[in-house]
């Protein structure tokens, strides 16, 4: 099994007309996605070849039965995009466009909370969800990740989980599904929405975690760890030597109270019992080793 | 991007938030001049993108024109904490009955947006925070709902502020509400926020972050941009489009996605290694590309050896290697390159590297390896 999505996934591609949008939508198709339809209100009629065009996520849902849709809308447009995609009647969201301004993603976060809570947001600025064999939605390259199992792995590092995929397909190492819930503030899809779909797959056996500095989702995830997950975890968080940020203010202070760096993530996930690694080539050794011994 | 005090004053003026007059100054003679317009007594402040200039003697009360002239040379060219003071603010002194402090700005966790007031501003407010945590009224505001007079006037009420400053720390608190989601701000700080004598609730100071990807709806954004200051070699970055962050190391570091890239800085120092920098140049490695991060690096007189961590996923390795061995054609590079190209069609990638291999052009295989050998060669080159 997978989480998320998996070979019945239909995709509905919102901006499929743009050149980032076709080249993955495309991409995603040739690797076995149910790419169904994208929307352009402009073009809605005509297809990308072969993919029907449609005005809204709503028509494209109705004609074609899609139940997730992959925003490559630009920044200015994704807050319009998310809701034409709630509305519409999609399930899941994964939103790959960078640059959205953080007010707007606070805004849609809360809108989908209250007013379409069975709808399930991933991003934005992600690489998106790959069940490997499956389905691929977004712009992870396919090839890398070898499918099947044991371990499933949620990042909020793009090419780190490139880098954690291959390394694990390398040691002839299986994903079920690999997560990319993206670094912006305002996560549609957080680290523990991921732990608690994998801890519930009798497929997924190991979790593999990458985090990064600042926020305090991984401290989070680590209580999460701590209190309800069975299975074994190993994680990296990128960044344990950057510097301080230079950060104007006290309010960040204030809310933050000392998580946020590198060191105090890496303790929450030790006290949790997760293996915590030094480094990427580290975490995929770590894995290697916890698949060997289930 | 921050703001300077005075830009996050003109900003909150546009939206009616009681500030102090004053006039920015680059000389004294300047600061003398805004004084005599403002009225004197004034206060001279440095204005710097960085806290705590109060203790480092950048801000000055003037009684008189000689007072001001003095403070304003002093203050001009002071290093507060690695920034230069170029621009002096100049306004009119005020007088305070309490100083409180106040703040919009979004908690992550709870993803909300997350108001703080509290009674004991001025003083340092972190360590308020730490010690007296109950000291700081808090509300958590949904964006969908947005601030509005009652609940503006509950959260006010338990901060417990002086009574007489209730009304105007209500009218003021949506002001600076309207002005942090308008603006797209990550932070509105008023720190401190004051009630004077007269009852009026004014703000003191202003820190001021604007949301960089906010940029296209804030055309007003261009006017600050300007003013951004930069480390020259991120400068040079930026106008290349490339992701980077100055650090104080000697390995030059080229790596494409952030997450990679923060991942090359921790290996290069476990092994005992300084990073340079850290440089991403994102999901591509065109010839363009490559030679822009090469000329950022080479251009760093501190940087002795470089490493090259690419990982291809949509990008195939022939691809980057290409970049890499064009690049290398129309560009020299004193320092040794250290390169581990992995991911889709690495092997192709390697073959097409491989006749150009030197004692100045290595190739390792994993990322470990790649780190000892490049720190290895930065210190037998005199990094340290």
């Amino acid at each position: 099994m997978a989480i998320f999505v998996d070979e019945t996934t239909k995709v509905v591609y919102q901006g499929l007309t743009g050149s980032q949008g076709k080249f993955y939508g495309l991409l995603n198709r040739e690797y076995g996605t149910q790419v169904v339809a994208g929307t352009n209100p402009k073009k809605a009629g005509t297809d990308v070849d072969g993919i029907p065009i449609f005005a809204s996520v709503g028509e494209a849902v109705a004609a074609t039965g899609a139940t997730a849709s992959c925003v490559f809308i630009p920044a200015p447009g994704v807050k319009d995009a998310v809701m034409d995609a709630a509305e519409g009647g999609v399930e899941f969201v994964v939103v790959i466009t960078e640059g959205v301004p953080a007010h707007d993603e606070a805004w849609f976060y809360n809108k989908l909370e209250r007013d379409y809570p069975s709808v399930q947001l991933l991003g934005p600025n992600c690489p998106g969800i790959i069940s490997p064999g499956k389905c691929n939605i977004g712009i992870t390259a396919g090839h890398i990740a070898k499918d099947g199992g044991p371990v499933g792995i949620v990042s909020r590092s793009g090419t780190l989980t490139y880098q954690a995929l291959y390394e694990l397909k390398l040691n002839d190492v299986g994903v079920t599904t690999c997560v990319g819930i993206g670094g912006d503030p305002v996560p549609g899809t957080s680290f523990i929405d991921c732990l608690r779909a994998f801890e519930a797959d009798p497929e997924t056996k190991a979790v593999m975690m990458i985090g990064e500095i600042g926020g305090s989702a991984e401290e989070e995830a680590a209580a999460f760890i701590k209190a309800g997950m069975s299975k074994p975890v190993v994680s990296y968080i990128a960044g344990v030597t950057a510097p301080p940020g230079k950060k104007m203010g006290h309010a960040g202070a204030i809310v933050s109270g000392g998580k946020g760096t590198a060191a105090a993530k890496m303790e929450a996930l030790k006290d949790a019992g997760a293996q915590v690694a030094l480094n990427p080539t580290e975490a995929g050794e770590l894995m290697v080793g916890v698949v060997a011994s289930l | 991007m921050d703001l300077f005090e005075y830009q996050g004053k003109q900003l909150f003026a546009k939206y009616d938030i009681p500030v102090s007059t004053g006039e920015v100054a680059r000389t004294a003679d300047e600061a003398v001049a805004a004084a005599d317009r403002v009225g004197y007594p004034v206060v001279v402040k440095a204005q710097v993108q960085v806290g705590g200039r109060g203790k480092a003697g950048g801000i000055k009360l003037a009684a008189n024109p000689d007072e001001c002239r003095t403070h304003a040379s002093n203050i001009l060219g002071m290093d507060i904490k690695g920034h230069t003071v170029e621009i002096v603010w100049i306004e009119r002194a005020s007088d305070i009955k309490s100083e409180y402090y106040a703040s919009f700005t979004l908690d992550r966790a709870a993803k909300l947006h997350l108001g703080m007031l509290s009674a004991e501003g001025g003083v340092d407010i972190e360590q308020v925070a730490a010690e007296t945590p109950d000291a700081i009224s808090r509300i958590h505001v949904d964006p969908v709902d947005g601030l509005d007079e009652a609940k503006c006037r509950e959260w006010v009420v338990a901060a417990n502020l002086d009574a007489e400053a209730v009304d105007g720390a209500v009218d003021l608190l949506l002001k600076l509400w309207r002005c942090y989601v308008d603006a797209d701000a990550d932070l509105a700080e008023v720190n401190p926020l004051i009630l004077k004598p007269d009852g009026g609730v004014h703000a003191l100071d202003a820190k001021v972050t604007l949301d960089d990807n906010s940029v296209f709806r804030h055309p007003e954004y261009s006017e600050y941009q300007a003013t951004q200051v930069r480390d020259e070699r991120e400068e040079a970055a930026h106008e290349k489009g490339l992701q980077y962050v100055g650090l104080d190391g000697y390995v030059g570091i080229i790596a494409n996605g952030a997450g990679l890239a923060m991942g090359t800085v921790d290996i290069v120092s476990q092994v005992g290694g300084k990073p340079a920098n850290f440089l991403d140049i994102g999901g591509g490695a065109s010839a363009e590309v490559m030679t822009g991060a090469l000329e950022v690096i080479d251009n760093d007189p501190a940087v002795r050896s470089i490493f090259i961590n690419i990982f291809g996923g949509i990008t195939k390795g022939e691809e980057v290697a290409n970049g890499i061995v064009e690049a290398l054609a129309r560009i020299e590079i004193e320092a040794p390159i250290v390169i581990r190209l992995d991911g889709t069609n690495a092997e192709e990638g390697r073959a097409i590297l491989e006749p150009h291999l030197s004692d100045s052009l290595q190739m390792q295989p994993t990322m470990l390896e790649a780190a000892r050998q490049v720190v290895e060669l930065a210190q037998a080159r005199g990094g340290e």
